[in-house]
């Protein structure tokens, strides 16, 4: 792919600035090489098999001067919950919004705020981490981040410190970022014995109009920490988004995640885990709900390196309309990741007779001494349930909301953090209809 | 309260209820028994209004109206409750939650305001006692992992809280040991009510024990082929079904 190309597709590169690093440098012009050479995914890769991006590669996209829209509180209020002490940092159109964000009490030696920010001051702690772990290698779109990332989250938890609060990064796309592609990008990092639950929302007041969202976030669980991750991702409807989450896990971390995906005209998410040392836990739970024309495309892959680790992962997703899920699910276990434990499901709800499915699970296993299983179900409301419900007396419209609900409040309910799992179980039962 | 006339019901084909005629007044306690795949339980739920189930024939009145052509919510609304054989699952909503759905939906039908959340804990306080059963239960998802004995509980549970005017008990007694067959007994002995009536479909004569029945019926290939009072039970017990089938066989 020819400068000329990148040019016209809105992918130059940004002209250096004196506050960036000297490494930075060398790692955006790394990934735009990588990106001339490989292009946009087509068809014919099997990683994008199933996933319409045409819309993507064939349009013209306007790299963001952010914030090009204004946002109010009152605009963003929807999409803050919990408690009014956690820290909230805000992006409008990909830039840090310091007007909107709110940083609560913070435990001694945590750092969070803006990456632009933290990049200005170059520390050695985001020149080993940043785009070391998302590798440009994972996909084109990864590529494109690392080349044209300008801001978004930075979490740093110091070793046996507990965040105490989540923190919550929002992501707000306003109408002004029609036609434009932000690629926002976070970093968090939880050292050795720290404990921390981080939100990401991708959420939009520009409902009905065009943007694309290339988002990536790298994770890095320390020894024996604890995280809990969570990505509501809400895009307008006529909006693109594709988003990587790589987490790193070292020996003893605990790692969860809960992702729920009901935005986008496109959106596709790849959740990666590396599981680099022993004794790690991996819970992995998603939720899509789609409607209409929407597709929804959630790839997650789980490298069990080193032995005695359990993954756990449930993903569930309800789709009507003419909607569209794919679900493609990996586990690698290396030869050395003896007594790995690695459970994987996906169960899919069709409303509609014109909904459709792709799921594939794909074991990799090349250890003996492992126990690893996977399932997958397309289906429709159970027959027998909702006589049961009707034969209690609830109307068989309210009777398969209900069910329906149920099925998705099943995986909810695994979220730890309550004010976490109530704000899902609230969206999940906006968008089902109240029961 | 309910008049069977004449009911022939199926399933993917296959008759099942080959004219079943039965009346059951209110404040009375009715058994069905019979051997395995009498149609015992298929009558307790072409009752209910179970999808599965085809009725070709006969009719059946509850309270003067066509109950065969109500709805299953309807019927439920009405004062019908099913306690089923094999209660269903429900992972994701939990059992106080869906109680409480069911509880507002008949009180809807009768005009009556939903209650919230706290004053249905209190109605429940009273209901788990019945049952012998802390307030845990109710966090738990509706019969997820639930134990056979525990689901046949929760049925109870959902009938005393309901209140219908006619409970029809699908073999509730299989597989209970006796601590639980006593609960079930008393949560049945409470409903007992003038107004009220009772069908307790069962195989065996043991839950008779404890609920006295008012009229006993067998079923035998989908037919009523005796019906008699509560000694007709006892006889069973002793004697087996396969007399009366012999009996009935050299009849016809």
């Amino acid at each position: 792919m020819r400068e000329a190309h990148l040019q016209e597709l809105g992918l130059t590169l940004p002209v250096a600035t004196a506050e960036a690093p000297d490494w930075l440098e060398l790692v955006r012009k790394a990934a735009i090489d990588r990106f001339a050479a490989t292009g946009f995914p087509t068809a014919r890769d099997e990683e994008w098999r199933f996933t319409p991006i045409g819309p993507i590669a064939q349009g013209i996209w306007r790299r963001g001067t952010a914030p090009s829209g204004e946002v109010t509180r009152e605009q963003l209020a929807p999409f803050i919950f919990g408690h009014p002490e956690w820290t909230t940092l805000v992006f409008v159109d990909g830039g840090y919004s310091e007007a909107l964000s709110y940083t609560g009490e913070l435990a001694a030696g945590v750092r969070a705020g803006s990456l632009a920010e933290a990049l200005q001051a170059d520390d050695a702690l985001l020149e080993k981490h940043l785009a070391r772990h998302a590798s440009i290698e994972t996909s084109p779109f990864t590529a494109l981040s690392t080349a044209f990332m300008r801001d978004g989250g930075f979490l740093h938890v110091p070793a046996d410190t507990d965040l105490t609060h989540p923190v919550h990064l929002i992501f707000v796309t306003t109408p002004e970022a029609a036609g434009s592609v932000t690629h926002p990008r976070n970093l968090v990092v939880i050292e050795r014995g720290a404990r921390a639950s981080v939100i990401e929302s991708y959420v939009s007041l520009a409902e009905g109009v065009s943007y694309w969202t290339n988002a990536v976030t790298e994770v890095i669980a320390g020894a024996n920490s604890w995280i809990e991750h969570t990505r509501i991702q809400r895009e307008s409807e006529r909006a693109y988004h594709v988003g990587l989450t790589h987490v790193e896990q070292q020996r003893d971390s605990h790692y969860r995640s809960f992702t729920l995906a009901m935005g986008g005209a496109l959106a596709r998410h790849n959740l990666h885990a590396r599981l680099s040392g022993e004794n790690v836990e991996t819970l992995m739970y998603g939720l899509y709900l789609t409607r209409g024309d929407q597709v929804v495309d959630n790839h997650t892959a789980i490298y069990h390196d080193q032995p005695n680790c359990r993954s756990w992962e449930v993903y569930k997703g309800v789709l009507d309309g003419r909607s569209r899920a794919v679900f493609n699910g990996k586990v690698f276990v290396k030869p050395e990741a003896q007594k790995t434990d690695a459970k994987q499901t996906n169960r899919n709800l069709l409303l509609s007779d014109t909904a459709k499915v792709d799921t594939k699970p794909q074991l990799e296993i090349f250890a003996d001494d492992v126990k690893c299983t996977h399932g997958a179900t397309v289906g429709r409301l159970d027959d027998l349930a909702l006589f049961y419900a009707r034969s209690r007396g609830v109307p068989a419209e309210k009777a398969q909301r209900l069910l329906t609900y149920a099925f998705a409040a099943e995986v909810t309910s695994e979220v730890v953090l309550e004010p976490v799992r109530e704000e899902l179980d609230r969206l999940v039962r906006e968008r089902l209809g109240e029961m | 309260m309910l008049e069977i006339r004449g009911l022939r019901a199926s399933a993917g084909g296959k008759e099942i209820l080959k004219g079943i005629d039965l009346t059951v007044n209110a404040g009375e306690i009715h058994a069905v028994m019979g051997p395995n795949g009498s149609g015992k339980s298929t009558l307790a739920q072409v009752l209910a209004g179970h999808p599965a189930y085809e009725v070709t024939a006969g009719e059946v009145l509850y309270e003067g109206n066509d109950l065969l052509d109500m709805d299953p919510e309807v019927r439920a609304q009405a004062g019908i409750f099913l306690a089923f054989q094999y209660p269903v699952e429900i992972p994701g909503i939990s059992n106080a939650y869906f109680l409480r759905a069911a509880y507002n939906e008949i009180r809807k039908s009768k005009g009556l305001e939903e209650v919230d959340s706290m004053d249905f804990l209190d109605l429940l306080e009273q209901k788990l006692q019945l049952v012998e059963w802390g307030p845990e239960i109710m966090s738990r998802a509706v019969n997820s992992g639930f134990s056979g004995g525990e689901k046949k509980r929760n049925e109870i549970l959902q009938m005393a809280v309901l209140e219908p005017r006619l409970a029809i008990l699908d073999e509730t007694d299989s597989g209970l040991d006796i601590d639980a067959l006593r609960i079930v007994a008393s949560g049945v002995n409470a409903l007992r009510k003038p107004d009220n009536a009772i069908i307790i479909v069962t195989h065996y004569q043991r839950l008779l024990n404890y609920i006295v029945p008012d009229r006993v019926h067998v079923l035998s290939a989908g037919r009523i082929v005796r019906s008699g009072g509560k000694d007709l039970a006892l006889e069973l017990e002793a004697r087996g079904y396969e007399w009366l089938e012999q009996e009935v066989g050299a009849a016809s």
